[in-house]
Parts: C-alpha cells; structure tokens; sequence
C-alpha cells in the first residue's frame, strides 16, 4: 500500500515550496496543458455541449450502476473471459497474484494504471516473488526511482530531464558509458530498447481501463506510447484492474466521452492509441492473450453512491483540475500525501482512506473555482470539497484555532447590534495604531497574515458608522 | 419594482463586513455609482454574508447570518455589494444552504435573486456605459475568482475603466489566476498563499502600471500586503473607488499623505 501522508501535507507542502528541481518541474503545468485545452476548445464548437452529454450520460450509469456492472459481467463471461470482484485493495492484490501463480508468472509488464497504486500492487508483487515492469515511460522513470505518480497523467512531472539521465546511467548499467543522452529522444529510444526486451519476456500483462463498455464487455485504454499494446497482446494473460465506476453502457456513450477526455487532459483531438479490448485470442485471431481477467475494484467507491459525493464517481481521470489548478501548480503533487492529487484527490481521497487522515485536502483551496471550470463531466469539485469541511467541522477534525476563530466570529455575526459596537470599537483603535503609516508589519494573532505581507490598516471608523453619520 | 421619488430603484447596499471594517471608502464609492445612476440608496443594519462559516463547514452559523441578512434587505428592491465573493454567497449559495427548508428556501431564493455584484448590475443591470471620472495614470484589473467564475464578471469593469479620462488599461498575464487569497486558506496555508500572491505580484509588475485594481477588498488586501512587503510603488484599490472618482484616500495599506 502506497504510504499515506496526507495527514502532513503542510510539511509536505513546504518541503515541495524548497524543492527547486520540483519548483522547475511544476513550471510545465501551467505552460503546457491550459494552453493546449484551450486550443483544443476552441477548435471544438459543441465541446461545451458534448460536456453537458458526458455528465448526463455518467449520472444515467450511476443511476443503474448495478444494472450495467452485471451485464458488463456477462458479456465479458460470454465472450471467454473472467470477472473478479474486490470489495477491497487486499482482496484486488490477492486475485492479481493467483491469476499470476497459475501461470507460474515470473515478469509482468504493466501499462498506466492509477489503481494498481490505489492497491499498491507493485510493493506487493515483489515480496511475492514476481517482478512488475511498468512500460509507460513516465512510470517506467518513476519505478527506477522508487517514487509514486505525482500527476494522474502524467506521472513523473515532477522528475526534469537530468535526473532522467542519472537514473538511465545508474540503473542500464550495461549500457556504454560514454553514450551520449543529451537529447530526450535519446532517453526515449533507450527506453523503448530496454522495454522491448521486457514485453517479450513478460508472462502476465496488466493494465487498467479508461472505459469499462457494459454492451459488449469491452475494456479501452488510451494511450501515446503504444505500450499498453504490447503489455495486454503478447503475455499469456491479460489482466485489467479498473474500479466499478468506469463502467459506460455502450459504445456509442463511449465514443462520445472520448471526445471531452483527451481535449481536456492533453488537448489532443485522440489519444495516439484508443484500444479496444473484448475477451482473450480466438481461434482466428492471429494473436492475443490466452486469458483475459478484469478485477472490479469497490474500496469505498459504492459507499459514495447515495451520497454528497456521489459526482465525484462521474471523473474520467483527465487531469484538468489539477493542470488548472494554483495550489497543485505551487507544491505538486506528492504533497497530497496518496495516489489521487489535486481538486479530484482533495475530493476522492477523504472517502477512500478517511477525512481523519486525509482532512487537510479539501481546506487547501482557495475555492477560486477553475477546476470546476475545466472539468470535463462538470464535477462541482469545490461544492464537494466544502462538504467534507462539513463533515470534519461535525466530528471537530479541524484545528480548535480555526474551529474557535469561526466560531468567534460567527458569534458577532449574528448579533448586529453588539457587531457595531464592538467593531466600530476595534476599528478606531486598530485605525488610530495604523492609520499614518497606512499597514501593520506584524499584528498579534494575525502571523499567518503578516509572516509574508503586511496588513493594510483599517481606515478609522467603520462604514456603518460613517454612514449613519452622514444621514443625520 | 417599486420606485422612489428620484424613479429608480431602491437599493439596500450590503457594503460587506472587510469594507465595514478597513475600508469604509469603497463603500461610500458604490453609494455614489449608484445614486448617479439613479438609484436609492439605503444601509441596513449588517455584518457578513456568512461565507467564512459557510466555506469553513460551520452551516448553522452560517444559516444563522444568512437569516439575518435575508431579513434585514427584504424591503429593497435590489442588493448590490461591491464584492464578487459576498455577492455569489448571496446569489449561488443561499438557496442551496436552505434547499429543503419550508420556511426559508423561498426567502433565500428572493433574495438571491435580486442580489448582484457593484459593477455588473451598473452595467448589465442599469446599463450605465460610462461613468465621470479622471485618473491620469495606468492600471491594471486582476479578476478575483468568484466575481469571475461564479458570477461572469469580466468585460463589465473593463468597459467601464476603459472610460474614465487619462486611464491607460494594461492588462497583465494570467489575471485570472487566484491571488491566493481565498479567506480562511491564506491563515490557514500562508506558506502556498504566499507563493501564490508573489506570482501575482510579480504579473502585476510586469506591466509596470501605476495601479491594481479589482472588486473584491479581500484579494485587495492580499495584494496591496504583499507588494508593500515587497517594497514595490505599485498601488492597491477597488474598482468602484477610481470608477466613482472617490481617490483622495490613501491607497490600500498606502501611509497617509
């Protein structure tokens, strides 16, 4: 299981604001995606409309979720293949590492999957005995480096481009030494050289799904290195782990949501490869998997259903909150402390591993609202987020500070009459203290505030009593 | 609509708790914007509009404040409030924090409802296309998030800046990127906030213009403490101050001439 620290991500946070290599890294956000998505919006009329037809065609399958799931089930048995339930990570590991042990599975390659993290399979395989090898690039770099994605598409956007090149020197060390690396498709063609080799070796193949079709029991990635191919065609099983959501009900629902998911993620009109996946190698087929296995991961998510957060379960994994998103942009994200970063993650994780652990998440916004703009299934991400401040303010999970300071307030609140007492009061004092130099560079109980910009001082007294004034 | 002697409609100003408390100006700046567009103009008792209760998960404080503040401006035909941030509490979440609520729901409802944002409802409202006022130097408008995103906030302002004698508009890069304010977040994550807000400083620089403008006080402060820290000339005001040609005031967290 990927070790959650998420209860520290103000420690976390401020470790990433120190990172210079990271605080470089995180420059390609903001510059690469937004731009592309834009482009890619604009080119698209109706792209605002097809949003409209994504959210109500995932609304209509969390409806009939049951209903869809187990016609996705029939035909994946119809077709010759096999469906696994897995209430939760554990039982999802164990069902992996059978079908693994029963092809005797020494090497499996592996393309993108953000469940395999959620399950924290790689860690488990090895003690087991079998080696995993992830075949994306990005994953591949990370895997070298012993790190976890930190963006859900793109996974080593936290790594520059010299690192890649120690790691590559450290790890082939059968490679010449004096090879030279200074271009990335160098990097690249070294990758594919090494991976080539794995593909044909690997006796379990495992990726996950972006879509999950209940009409023909059908499962697609997309991808843009064509790895995934190669992981799921030429081992002796492929395996599929995705979680109960991503299941759609039909092919045409399909094509439509692909058409919001790579503008929004990348903003690509496709993906490179879309690849359909429907049952193991038939008689005719000139090649495939003999064995096809999708596990249908729960771990919290039907809990979700029935809940006020119940639209969080319409994500499609593009990643254009968090490309979009100012605090994802200043600290990453290996701050939010789990597999899921970002708005989504600030949403998603609270509910797969607890608001008690994962509370900081959803206070760390600003609420500016940009993910909610760009999102492609139009979640209403920081609706959500407040929810979960709800929750934790109930169970008093936050910091009594916080709590009290609310709490304070609020009290003046909703007492208009001692409001202006006491405010006008405070005003004129704080006014009268501030007013000539025009700002504080310190205030007691405000060094939040003042550790990092002075506070403008009040004007005197309040507008209330001015205006009061002025009308007698 | 009811109409007052002067024919326009009544208006009970919420001048929002941050201006009530530090800046008492920009509240006399939107009284005099909307009685030059013809309207009434009228303070009722108030505080806030709830919103750091309500942002903070505390809803039955913030229920409590939004029930007073419902009250207080039913007899006006219009709320208005020279903030993006407090204007979509009132409009956008009202309804939604007493959906299902048989006494109230409908209350909240009409009130948000006739509820908008100082600068959009002159413009999209009483169709004011410009306004008599002089400010001989350049500026530059950053969009705070709510105003923008939740209430469609954008070409308003800009039109109405771009007719105020001697004012040269630049625009500068990403103004509608989070200042970092964001209420509680900048006490509760100062470290990230700042970050944030010395990247916005460092846009607002960029352009080298004399002056920031937006309409939310709360990103103003914010903005004005961190190029003061930073020790940089440029100055901090709302919108409805150089709009209302109401100036004479030092500039936010500016030292008094």
């Amino acid at each position: 299981m990927v070790e959650i620290t998420s209860p520290r991500f103000k420690a976390n946070a401020r470790e990433a604001l120190a990172d210079k290599d990271l605080q470089r890294a995180l420059t390609k956000v903001p510059s690469g995606f937004i731009a592309k998505r834009a482009k890619a919006r604009e080119k698209l009329p109706e792209f605002d409309a097809l949003r409209d037809r994504a959210r109500d065609i995932k609304n209509h399958t969390l409806a009939h979720l049951d209903l869809y799931l187990e016609r996705f089930e029939a035909k994946v048995k119809e077709n010759g293949g096999h469906v696994h339930w897995a209430a939760d990570a554990a039982e999802a590991r164990e069902i992996v590492l059978k079908i693994c042990r029963d092809l005797d599975a020494r090497t499996v390659t592996k393309g993108k999957t953000m469940i395999s993290e959620e399950i924290g399979l790689n860690d488990y395989l090895e003690e087991q005995g079998i080696e995993p090898v992830e075949t994306d690039l990005g994953e591949y770099i990370i895997q070298l480096r012993k790190e976890h994605p930190s963006h859900i598409i793109a996974p080593a956007i936290h790594v520059n481009r010299d690192q890649v090149e120690a790691d590559f020197r450290r790890v082939h060390g059968h490679l010449p030494q004096d090879r030279d690396l200074t271009a990335p498709e160098t990097l690249l063609g070294e990758a594919r050289g090494i991976l080539r080799d794995r593909f044909l070796k690997a006796d379990v193949g495992i990726t996950g799904a972006n879509f999950l079709v209940a009409e023909t029991g059908t499962s697609i990635i997309v991808t843009n290195e064509g790895n995934g191919d190669l992981t799921q065609t030429l081992p002796k099983a492929h395996v599929v782990l995705a979680s109960i959501e991503k299941i759609t009900p039909t092919l045409q629902d399909v094509s439509q949501n692909l058409r919001v998911l790579a503008r929004s993620a990348t903003g690509q009109d496709m993906s490179v490869y879309t690849t359909f996946s429907t049952g193991p190698r038939r008689a005719d087929d000139p090649d495939g998997p003999g064995e096809y296995h999708v596990v249908l991961l729960d771990n919290g998510r039907s809990s979700m259903l029935g809940s006020e957060f119940e639209e969080m379960l319409r994500c499609i994994r593009c990643g254009a909150c968090m490309n979009h998103c100012p605090v994802y942009h200043t600290v990453g994200g290996h701050a939010y402390g789990w597999v899921y970063p970002g708005p989504m993650g600030a949403v998603l994780t609270p509910s797969l591993i607890g608001v008690d652990k994962a509370g900081h998440l959803p206070n760390a916004s600003t609420f500016c609202g940009r993910c909610e703009e760009v999102c492609p299934m139009r979640i209403p991400l920081p609706k959500m987020m407040r929810h979960w401040r709800e929750r934790e303010f109930e169970r008093h999970l936050q910091p009594a500070t916080q709590r009290w300071g609310i709490k304070g307030w609020a009290f003046f609140a909703r007492r208009p009459a001692l409001y202006r007492a006491a405010s006008g009061i405070a005003m004129r004092l704080l006014g009268a203290m501030g007013r000539k130099r025009g700002r504080f560079a310190s205030l007691p109980l405000a060094g939040g505030w003042t550790s990092h910009r002075d506070f403008p001082s009040p004007q005197g007294k309040t507008f209330q009593q001015q205006w009061a004034e002025r009308k007698r | 609509m009811t109409t007052t002697r002067s024919g326009g409609p009544r208006i009970g100003l919420f001048a929002t708790c941050l201006v009530d408390l530090i800046r008492p100006s920009i509240g006399f700046a939107a009284a005099k914007l909307l009685e030059d567009a013809g309207c009434t103009v009228e303070v009722p008792p108030q505080t806030c509009c709830g919103q750091p209760a309500y942002n903070s998960g505390d809803r039955a404080d913030a229920k409590a404040i939004a029930r007073r503040t419902i009250e207080a401006f039913e007899p006006y035909d219009h709320v208005v409030a020279p903030s993006g941030s407090c204007s979509a509490t009132m409009s956008k979440h009202y309804p939604e924090l007493f959906a299902g609520d048989p006494a109230w729901e409908g209350r909240a409802r009409a009130h948000a409802a006739k509820t908008h944002e100082l600068v959009s409802f002159l413009v999209d409202v009483l169709s004011v296309t410009a306004v008599s006022a002089q400010w001989e130097g350049s500026a530059t408008y950053h969009d705070s998030c709510s105003g923008l995103r939740e209430l469609k906030v954008h070409a308003q302002p800009r039109n109405l800046l771009g007719g105020v004698a001697g004012l040269e508009l630049r625009e500068m890069a990403h103004p509608e990127v989070c200042c970092g304010f964001g209420g509680t977040f900048c006490v509760k994550y100062p470290d990230i906030s700042n970050v944030m807000v010395g990247r916005k400083t460092d846009d607002i620089a960029a352009t080298e213009a004399d002056m920031v403008l937006a309409g939310d006080l709360g990103c103003l402060m914010n903005i004005a403490g961190k190029l003061k820290r930073e020790g940089r000339r440029t100055e901090a005001r709302h919108v409805a101050e150089v709009l209302a040609g109401m100036t004479d005031e030092p500039a936010i967290g500016e030292a008094e001439r």
